[in-house]
């Protein structure tokens, strides 16, 4: 395992008291796989990568980094492995330094663990500016200057001058129109299978978990409710917050069955503290809304293969 | 069915290095009564632009360089400000993608909606309220007597664009322009919100103009759908049609690049090569045409007109012999 992260909480103090923002998770991705994490605002995705990147300290709970124990470590101990994990975020234009070429924005992890000397980092920015799709004339231009896809491919193209073994993809392509995060997917697919990367991939669009995932885990309210490989989520979903949200995506393919509304009802239910055994879904769920056992029973994951699990009292049957 | 809207030949121009150039480019279209139109395309392709014509909203730089725009049959590119705003708000409003930036985060929403309302209509305020009260209920928003006198930030995101719904609804327009007004939510949200507007647009009869970047979305939600690239109309027609058969190169390269979970993952997804134009490089001819698998010189000598084809509207010289390709 590449990362491995076991039963890792992170509260927050809130006005109204404390916040569970990560609620005891554990996950682990595979070298050379895709883990996607998906789940809507809020669910704690986020909160998650930034303490896989050592970005924030949890509160409870392990995460361990290429056989490293990395949750007490100080940020000098941190920076080795920073060459080993880097991030692409999701807006293509506030990541980067508008103030640099691309050229100067691809060499910047170099100069900053003083990788090589210029020539051999100049090499390097060439190779890494052709292995994202853009030409050499691009290192000159500074990112107001180019176009969001383009911008995407910068950050990725930086993400990689360290030669990193992992990937935080952090909502990276949500800001891009459909033809272009085409482009972008593909990319990302191919220069996973030329470097053996492994993806940390999260985003709040399923399909994309869909196309990249090997394994996808579903979170909400800061707790993984299911987890499986992309089969087991996709076309047998046991918790019904996963088989809502699959059913909520709209899909313009009309040889599926989904063509019309009204899967979920047009109700709203408002946000309250959880009981710390309650499942937090409960007041959403139209089975488990009115089970005493959803209301005051503690959830443990079930397992129904090795990997596929879910936290429910009343899963869907299959 | 009679139209609500009738936009003819609209074109708009910003200023660039080589003169002003065409965003919005002899685009002609009509919303009928009670109809839900998508109006699909990149960023760029001219979406927001078109809804900011229609709400007259268009400000320098962008210039309406020529065409005109009825509104249940008057031309109101010919009226004045003052005059148009007895339209804006009572026969068309528009929402857009971030609720939180349309509301007054320092106002309680019951306030926020009284002070539309009173814009519209000579009441006292304690009827307005009242008003407010019923339409936060129409929306959907639970225990509406209390809500309204909460403040945006106690309310969630999807709980704020039914608010802004609220509001728009409160002059009772006959038209409702929907500017990505679902793309900030969460998937749940969204089809929570969507499924209001259906509700919305059937009770009332409104028509819903409906403008997003995702297919998924307009394929559910719309009757029919206008794609636009490059500020021009390049396919319109019913939505399954268009969505099961679609004739233009683009609208068929846009529905390929789709990454929907229908997609085979163990192929790479068809991708548009290139970038959308720009206006200070606008190619000749079709604007399609440079990232076009099937163009040929032709293309890039005419602007293609939108022509008949198979019941419903294409730009594209090559449609007939491409569509036998298609089926």
């Amino acid at each position: 395992m590449i990362i491995n992260v076991k039963n890792l909480s992170r509260a927050f103090k809130g006005s109204g008291g404390v916040v569970l923002a990560l609620d005891s998770i554990s996950l682990s991705l595979q070298e050379g796989k895709t883990l996607a994490v998906v789940g809507e605002s809020g669910s704690g995705k986020t909160t998650a990568a930034r303490l896989i990147l050592g970005l924030d300290k949890p509160s409870a709970g392990s995460i361990n980094v290429l056989g490293q124990e990395i949750t007490s470590f100080s940020p000098s101990q941190m920076r080795p492995l920073r060459r080993e994990i880097q991030v692409v975020q999701q807006d293509p234009f506030s990541q980067l330094n508008r103030r640099h070429t691309v050229r100067r924005i691809i060499e910047g992890p170099m100069l900053a663990f003083k990788v090589g000397d210029k020539k051999s980092r100049e090499q390097r920015v060439i190779e890494l500016i052709e292995a994202v799709g853009l030409q050499r004339e691009h290192l000159s231009r500074k990112p107001h200057e180019l176009s969001g896809g383009q911008c995407q491919r910068v950050a990725i193209a930086r993400a990689l001058a360290l030669d990193p073994k992992i990937l935080i993809l952090d909502e990276a392509v949500s800001a891009l129109d459909v033809s272009v995060r085409a482009q972008v997917l593909n990319l990302l697919k191919k220069l996973q299978k030329d470097r053996g990367l492994t993806y940390l991939f999260i985003t709040h669009d399923l399909g994309v978990a869909h196309y990249m995932a090997d394994e996808i885990v579903v979170m909400f309210r800061g707790r993984i409710v299911e987890r499986g490989t992309r089969e087991e989520v996709f076309e047998a979903p046991r918790h019904h917050y996963t088989a809502g949200l699959l059913a909520s995506v709209p899909v313009a393919d009309f040889s599926t069955e989904k063509t019309d509304f009204g899967v979920l009802q047009d109700v709203i239910v408002q946000a309250s503290p959880i009981k710390t055994d309650a499942c937090a879904y409960r007041s959403r769920c139209s089975v488990g809304k009115d089970e005493k056992d959803c209301a005051d029973k503690a959830l443990t994951e079930t397992m129904g293969s090795a990997s596929h699990g879910w936290i429910c009292h009343f899963p869907i049957e299959r | 069915m009679s139209k609500v809207i009738d936009v003819r030949n609209l074109t708009l121009t910003v200023p660039t290095s080589k003169g002003r150039a065409p965003v919005i480019e002899n685009l002609s279209f009509a919303i009928e009564q009670g109809e839900k139109l998508g109006l699909v395309g990149e960023s760029g392709s001219g979406k927001s632009l078109t809804a900011y014509s229609l709400m007259r909203l268009i400000k320098e730089p962008v210039r309406i360089e020529s065409g005109e725009l009825f509104i249940n049959g008057v031309d109101v590119m010919k009226l004045s400000e003052s005059e148009f705003r007895k339209y804006r708000g009572s026969e068309i409003a528009m929402i857009y993608q971030d609720p939180m930036s349309a509301l007054n985060p320092i106002m309680k929403i019951g306030d926020q909606i009284v002070e539309s309302i009173l814009l519209h209509k000579k009441i006292s305020r304690k009827e307005a309220l009242k008003l407010a009260v019923g339409l936060l209920e129409s929306v959907g928003i639970p225990e509406p007597e209390e809500r309204v006198n909460s403040y945006p930030f106690e309310m969630s995101g999807g709980m704020l664009q039914r608010v802004v719904i609220a509001i728009a609804l409160s002059g009772e327009p006959k038209v409702l322009i929907a500017d990505e007004a679902t793309t900030a939510l969460d998937v749940t949200t969204q089809e929570r919100v969507l499924t209001l507007l259906n509700r919305l647009a059937e009770e009332r009869n409104l028509s819903v103009l409906l403008i997003t970047h995702d297919l998924g979305v307009a394929a559910q939600f719309s009757d029919r759908i206008n794609v636009m690239y490059g500020g021009r109309l390049v396919e319109q027609g019913r939505t399954k049609e268009v969505f099961t058969a679609p004739q233009h190169p683009y609208t068929r390269a846009l529905l390929d690049s789709r990454c929907d979970y229908t997609v085979d993952v163990n192929k790479p997804i068809k991708s548009i090569a290139g970038q959308p134009p720009r206006p200070d490089n606008r190619p000749t001819g079709c604007v399609f045409a440079p990232r076009c698998e099937h163009a040929i010189g032709a293309c890039s000598d005419t602007v293609p007109e939108l022509r008949n084809v198979i019941g419903r509207e294409v730009a594209c010289i090559r449609i007939d012999e491409l569509k036998s390709v298609s089926s």
